[in-house]
């Protein structure tokens, strides 16, 4: 016996699937990129220098660090999101496109890892 | 027009940039000569053309993302409406670019 009531078991299961969550999540993250990227190209811009002392300071200020972690989450969601419609567009083979969309997912969720741990290892480092 | 191709063209690019974003960010976690090491690349003249391109796509696709943003909300169908943003957007993307390769990279 299913615990699931019937509308939660058929949700999703229509030619749209998660369609309205994806559209609805790729504007999200696009009107938080807005500021967040006129953010990083201030930043980048006013950055006293690209040695590595100075980047280590900079990323280290806390407001520094938490809005390059949600600049890269933001980013990457919105990335995956936008790169998946691209292959569902142009990777025709049922099989050919899930492996295309499987590599694409994992390889957007490891680099947005590996960069939130690098932030977080740069702002917590001795 | 071929202004929403360049949106998914460009979008695609900065995926790329991203990842050098993520490189480079990593290597600084990773120490002084990591992060030399990726500097030498990032700030070498031959990488300088993909910091200005990837400006280029930035400035692009942000001020044209505000432009799709506002036809969700259904404004600016009006065909003289869109001919203007996306002049706009060719504009500021152009001068941004040109501004922000100028004092940063170049």
């Amino acid at each position: 016996m299913s615990l699931m009531t019937p509308l939660n078991r058929v949700l999703g299961l229509g030619t749209a699937k998660g369609a309205a969550e994806h559209w609805w999540l790729q504007r999200v993250t696009a009107v938080a990129l807005l500021p967040l990227g006129l953010w990083l190209a201030y930043e980048l811009l006013t950055l006293q220098s690209y040695e590595y002392a100075s980047v280590v300071a900079w990323v280290r200020e806390p407001v520094a660090s938490i809005l390059l972690i949600l600049l890269v989450v933001a980013a990457g969601y919105h990335s995956a999101l936008g790169i998946q419609v691209v292959i569902e567009d142009y990777v025709t083979g049922k099989g050919s496109r899930a492996a295309t969309l499987i590599a694409s997912t994992l390889a957007h969720f490891g680099l947005t890892v590996a960069a939130v741990f690098a932030v977080l290892k740069v702002s917590f480092g001795s | 027009m071929w202004l929403s191709s360049l949106h998914r063209i460009t979008g695609l690019l900065l995926s790329l940039g991203a990842v050098t974003l993520a490189v480079w960010l990593v290597s600084l976690a990773s120490g002084r000569e990591a992060f030399g090491a990726v500097s030498a690349v990032v700030g070498s003249a031959w990488f300088k053309p993909l910091l200005v391109g990837w400006t280029f796509c930035f400035f692009f696709h942000l001020c044209n993302g505000v432009r799709h943003l506002a036809w969700d909300a259904g404004r600016g169908f009006d065909p003289k409406q869109i001919r203007a943003s996306g002049w706009t957007v060719v504009v500021v993307t152009v001068v941004a670019t040109a501004a922000f390769s100028y004092a940063a990279i170049l």
